[in-house]
């Protein structure tokens, strides 16, 4: 593409001229993110993310009863986690029908995330995850994921840690952090990543691309890193609802020991 | 210190909430050898075990608890009644009435699918099935009256300690209120005024569960109310 | 929808409400909840909004591309509907192909737009018989609480009128190229959806999921700016007396103007 060779001559005739990625980026820097948690009232947990572009919603019902009954597991709960495209989510529209991409990222995404679950707890149920893309703009799995594990917080469904998602590439040569859609496309390489940050362990990884073992290596430590920034947005956007805590406590004369919810051992 | 939070502080699954041993109350977990949390919620260190108070979370049926349900199925001597848990639980005819399962019996003549029952739960199966039976007081299919839904985990929060909270609302309202464990609440009003002031202090109380003083500002609220009817 | 099991109990009770003039949640009979029409916020799209309407949620985006016109019309453009009942959107609601209430929802929306002749289809052609503008309305339902209809009624009229869509170039050689420059669609008439519901012997507007479930009839009427009717859909395994059916005319004629002033408010 024009852009791409114009940029590469630029670099060749003044190495002193800074790198730049396309949307001014450093390489190792996110998109800008916003989350926020319970987003659709009928859902048991929910959250909307906007990572860079992207926009996504994700709606969690669960543990409920899972039918067909044959699919239920008898001793331990079935996670279901479905990705799908709005039609408007993509220049050009796309078809409403599941793809067969659709369905490969709903299993990953179904990977990632049930380490984090006690699934055991809840035999013959099912948890279902749907995440809905409305604008989509490179790296919708991994803000899925992040939303996801939002959402399934959200719902009290109890975790073993959060579930961040983030992806490292290779771009025009460098090693870059998060890649938007253009360079998705063309650049040289991408490596979604999903991590649990407390429990330091990676829960998806893709790769697709020629890099060096090195060159990997480096996507995955550097896509951990962006979890890792993912994660305290995650931490915020669920404490966020609890931040009417110090305003009504603050208005509130204390009158003494108030009830507080009783305590069950596990 | 193993102590890593203060009792109050908001806290995420996967928080450590103690380094070491110390009993695991509520919405946490052990994992090699230190507690954390399994929730979002409010950390609190007791004497000898440190707990999460979460906001949020499904039904988890206990034996004994009061549930609000609907039939959804009709089974061989027993109905199907969704209380709002992970599975749906189960009501035999012997649960139901005082009479042993005949094959030509015609089920719908006691619970038929649609029906609204306040029943008890009086065992959980070898599958952790609730077991549920409408014989006794209080309990049977439901004539009259609406249901509203909250978070079962408020639900608590909505009777106050010692049932200060309810008594309190049944007083103010002089309506008939049904609390079922399971976030499902039979609400039945001497008329419409009273009955939507009964499902906006619910409300209330669920927006605030997690605050303290609530009782009080309860109080005030209801009185509050009831000065501008007049 | 049809699918799911209604509480006897909760049929009663808003039945009893309703018969005092009101409902569940303090409404009056004939008033809508409260609409929030947001447009033009999705980048990739030509058009989009989302609505809100009281806890009904839904965006609908409007693309616009370019295809294969219909073989008895060469020089039309084409106009296709479609809704997605989101699993996200509602307990009951399972992904798959899309089921008998929204493949209605994008007919009953569609056919008041097209009725209306909201856009005028001969203008979009541009090598005649090979290739013609598409506009595609897709209606996303992301929390369903009842009235879709309306929702989507109201939020396709309004990506539809603040879309940007794009300029087409025809060359010599029928090569059709998509420039940079946008203009607004020139839209010929403004219709909105109102669907008026019976429960037992009440007729109300804008229902919630439980009115919804619980209602025996309903008909929505299309009307357009000048009060014509464009389109109306019955639905519901019961009668509707010709008296009642003029009611809901009245109705709707009314409510259409209050919508439209919503949905036309983000020009």
């Amino acid at each position: 593409m024009s852009k791409k060779t114009k940029k590469k001559t630029t670099k060749r005739k003044s190495s002193k001229k800074k790198w730049a990625r396309v949307d001014g980026r450093k390489p190792d820097e996110l998109r800008p993110m916003k989350i926020e948690s319970g987003v659709i009232p009928n859902a048991d947990g929910s959250a909307y993310i906007e990572m860079g572009r992207n926009k996504i919603i994700v709606g969690v019902y669960g543990p409920r009863e899972m039918h067909p009954k044959r699919f239920s597991k008898p001793n331990r709960g079935v996670l279901r986690c479905r990705y799908h495209m709005a039609p408007f989510s993509v220049d050009p529209r796309r078809s409403p029908a599941p793809s067969r991409r659709d369905q490969e990222i709903s299993m990953v995404i179904t990977d990632a995330i049930e380490p984090a679950l006690f699934l055991e707890r809840y035999p013959r149920s099912v948890i279902d995850v749907y995440a809905e893309i409305i604008e989509a703009d490179g790296g919708t799995r991994c803000a899925s994921i992040n939303a996801a594990a939002v959402a399934l917080a959200d719902a009290g469904i109890p975790m073993k840690d959060l579930v961040s998602s983030c992806a490292a590439g290779k771009y025009d040569g460098k090693i870059v952090l998060d890649l938007g859609d253009h360079e998705d496309k063309k650049g040289e390489s991408d490596v979604p990543v999903a991590y649990l940050p407390k429990i330091d362990e990676v829960t998806l990884l893709q790769m697709e691309g020629i890099m060096t073992q090195e060159e990997t290596e480096k996507c995955i430590d550097l896509a951990i890193e962006g979890c890792k920034q993912v994660y305290e947005a995650q931490k915020e956007a669920l404490k966020k609802k609890y931040g009417m805590v110090d305003e009504a406590e603050e208005k509130e004369e204390e009158t003494g020991e108030e009830e507080t919810v009783e305590e069950e051992e596990e | 210190m193993s102590v890593k939070f203060e009792t109050r502080d908001i806290v995420v699954p996967g928080d450590l909430l103690y380094e070491g041993r110390i009993r695991t109350g509520e919405n946490t977990f052990r994992r090699e050898g230190n507690v954390y949390s399994n929730k979002v919620g409010l950390v609190n260190y007791g004497n000898d075990r440190v707990s999460v108070i979460a906001l949020e979370g499904t039904y988890t049926p206990l034996v004994g608890d009061l549930v609000v349900g609907m039939v959804t199925d009709i089974e061989l001597g027993q109905w199907v009644v969704d209380i709002g848990a992970s599975t749906d639980a189960i009501l035999t005819i012997n649960d139901a009435i005082n009479k042993s399962f005949r094959t030509n019996f015609d089920m719908t003549r006691v619970l038929d699918v649609g029906d609204v029952v306040v029943a008890k739960i009086v065992d959980l199966d070898r599958r952790r099935t609730p077991i549920l039976s409408i014989v006794g007081r209080e309990l049977g299919k439901v004539h009259e009256g609406f249901i509203m839904k909250i978070t079962p985990s408020k639900i608590p929060r909505l009777i106050g300690k010692k049932g200060s909270m309810i008594n309190m609302i049944l007083r103010e309202t002089r309506s008939q209120i049904t609390i079922g464990q399971n976030g499902r609440i039979l609400i039945n009003g001497r008329n419409r005024e009273d009955e939507e002031l009964v499902v906006k202090v619910i409300h209330k109380i669920e927006n605030e569960a997690h605050t303290s003083g609530l009782t009080n500002r309860i109080q005030e609220y209801l009185r509050k109310i009831k000065e501008d009817r007049k | 929808m049809s699918n799911t099991i209604v509480s006897r109990l909760k049929r009663k009770k808003i039945t009893d409400v309703l018969a005092t003039g009101k409902r569940m949640d303090g409404r009056d009979l004939l008033q809508y909840r409260d609409w929030e029409i947001k447009t033009n916020f999705l980048a990739k799209s030509e058009g989009s909004a989302e609505v809100r309407l009281g806890k009904t949620r839904v965006v609908v985006g409007v693309k616009i591309g370019i295809g294969h016109p219909f073989e008895d019309t060469p020089d039309a453009g084409v106009m296709m509907v479609n809704a997605e009942y989101t699993p996200a959107a509602h307990p009951t609601w399972e992904p798959g192909p899309p089921s008998d209430d929204a493949i209605e929802l994008a007919r009953v929306v569609d056919r008041g737009l097209r009725a209306a002749e909201i856009i005028d289809m001969e203008k979009l052609g541009l090598v005649s018989g090979k290739k013609v503008q598409m506009i595609f309305v897709d209606l996303y339902v992301l929390n369903y609480d009842g009235n879709l209809i309306d929702a989507c009624s109201a939020g396709a009229l309004a990506a539809l009128t603040t879309a940007d869509a794009p300029k087409f170039k025809v060359s010599k050689e029928d090569e059709v190229e998509i420039t940079d420059k946008t203009e607004k669609l020139k839209l010929r008439a403004h219709p909105v959806a109102v669907t008026v519901c019976k429960i037992g012997d009440s007729l109300l507007v804008d229902p919630t999921y439980d009115e919804e479930e619980v209602k025996d009839g309903r008909i929505t009427i299309t009307v357009d700016e000048n009060g014509n009717l464009n389109a109306i859909q019955k639905r519901g395994p019961v009668g509707f007396t010709v008296d009642e059916i003029k009611k809901c005319i009245n109705i709707a004629s009314e409510k259409a103007a209050e919508i439209r002033a919503i949905a036309l408010a983000g020009e």
